[in-house]
């Protein structure tokens, strides 16, 4: 295959054991690829299960049955039953992840946060930082607030420094839980340009956006979560 | 499609087979095994009697095994069972290449003597001699765990409970070992000073490669510091994989349990 990202028939319920150990089916039947410099947007209601679906690729929600398999360092490795040392080195080198919220360092500064990406994978300090200079500019984070920690910044602020550091590496998947969701319409623009360049690297991607301008935007291929539900 | 096999080839640092203790008839932890990785962050994590400081002692030699082993690979590279090992290798384990740090800093230091003197002590017994390079080492180090400079003349018990823990730190990274033990490394401190020393240790293990395994009852130092964790239990591993797959998707009752027990920050 030349997919970057194959998904057959995964499947994910939660059992519930404070509650009487009630099943909770969330999703069956997910099958999907994606290719290189291709964004596939997830779309369906809210409680459909699309950021499971993100989850379960990155491996953080485990998946019962079926693969889920991803293109690493030239071979397919199957994420749904990886060793978990395996799971970080695709982290580190294969798939990232652009939640809505940054999870916040205590007392890192923010032209760290961005670069640190880079740095894991062995790009000097100067080189990362100048980088993640850049694209904190781009995305509109003046210079006066890179050294400091971005756990005092406002939420939307807090987004953007989450977006630069997702974007900033070199990594050949990404995921997008909704990138867009509290930016106003000029940093809107900006996630909507940093996506298409990341096409013409070849990135693949999948997105989850609320937003049907955005959706139409950047997305090459719309997956109906709906037709992947669960509960009978 | 080929399947990877192994990502990395590089060799486990630490191996252990069927662990089990018992105490008279008690069986404080059963047949425990698992392998850890250099550069790897293993936590421990249960409520008090689940068998994780047991586990620790039997993982740093400190306690024999009823039964099963623990090997570790030593710096030739070759994996030996810590039971077979002779005193010359075993105190090089503990002077050098490992490090223990105790949830009491009075545990780990010697709170008599100076700063200095505690950092500097680890690097004698490693065959350091020079006096002045010694102290320059030990300032560096003090620098690192942010500790003011001139108070290295000072011994520890003029300092406070997050200090001795950082200088704690300080003492057993000196050598540089590959591998360290930590046995609820923020209890007993203010959750303000718990922050600022996790953050430093997180640094400091990510910056050193160091591996590690730390016993916590605490999910969230758990969450900031490992890449993966073991969930005790009645002397037994109940659940184990990535801390955030653990921690986010806990599949055991009694994980789901501790998990949903944290307070909402």
């Amino acid at each position: 295959m030349t997919a970057m990202i194959e998904l057959a028939n995964a499947e994910k319920t939660f059992t519930m054991h404070l509650q009487g150990g009630v099943e909770l089916p969330v999703v069956r039947g997910v099958s999907f690829h994606v290719d290189p410099g291709e964004c596939v947007v997830l779309s369906g209601p809210s409680g459909a299960g699309k950021s499971s679906i993100l989850k379960m690729i990155f491996g953080n929600y485990r998946c019962d049955s079926g693969r889920i398999g991803i293109r690493h360092h030239g071979k397919v490795v199957d994420l749904a039953t990886a060793e978990p040392r395996q799971v970080l080195s695709i982290r580190r080198s294969t798939i990232g992840y652009v939640s809505q919220f940054l999870r916040a360092v205590p007392r890192v500064a923010t032209i760290d946060v961005v670069a640190e990406p880079l740095i894991v994978n062995g790009v000097a300090r100067e080189e990362a930082r100048e980088r993640a200079g850049k694209l904190l500019r781009r995305l509109n984070i003046p210079d006066r607030l890179w050294t400091l920690p971005p756990s005092t910044f406002s939420g939307g602020e807090q987004q953007r420094v989450n977006i630069a550091r997702g974007f900033i590496s070199d990594l050949p998947i990404l995921l997008l839980d909704e990138p867009t969701a509290s930016l106003d319409a000029a940093n809107r623009a900006v996630v909507v340009e940093l996506i298409a360049e990341k096409k013409t690297k070849g990135v693949a991607m999948v997105a989850i956006v609320h937003d049907d301008e955005i959706r139409h935007l950047i997305a090459d291929r719309i997956v109906d979560v709906t037709s992947f539900a669960a509960a009978a | 499609m080929s399947e990877l096999s192994s990502l990395d080839n590089d060799e486990p640092l630490l191996v252990a087979e069927g662990l089990a203790k018992n105490y008279g008839r008690l069986p404080a932890c059963r047949d425990v095994s698992f392998a850890l990785y250099p550069g790897e962050v293993l936590a421990i994590v249960g409520e008090s009697g689940s068998g994780k400081s047991t586990l620790l002692q039997l993982l740093s030699a400190q306690l024999a095994p009823s039964a099963g082993r623990v090997s570790y690979r030593m710096r030739d590279g070759v994996l030996r069972d810590l039971a077979e090992l002779g005193e010359a290798e075993r105190r090089f384990l503990f002077r050098t290449d490992w490090g223990f740090v105790h949830q009491d800093p009075a545990q780990g230091l010697r709170m008599g003597v100076s700063a200095g003197a505690n950092v500097g002590e680890r690097l004698m017994a490693v065959g350091w001699n020079h006096y002045g390079r010694i102290r320059d080492t030990a300032s560096t180090w003090l620098d690192r765990v942010e500790i003011d400079v001139g108070r290295i003349d000072d011994a520890p018990k003029t300092y406070s409970g997050g200090m001795r823990q950082r200088l704690q730190i300080a003492r057993n990274l000196v050598t540089e070992p590959r591998l360290v033990f930590m046995d609820e490394p923020t209890g007993g401190l203010d959750v303000s000073v718990q922050a600022r020393l996790l953050d430093l240790m997180r640094n400091l293990v990510s910056e050193l490669g160091l591996a590690a395994i730390v016993v916590t009852h605490d999910l969230a130092v758990a969450r900031l510091l490992s890449h993966r964790v073991m969930v005790m239990k009645g002397g037994r591993v109940i659940e184990t994989g990535l801390t955030d797959q653990v921690l986010d998707d806990p599949r055991e009752p009694y994980t789901q349990l501790l998990v949903s027990s944290i307070l909402p920050p």
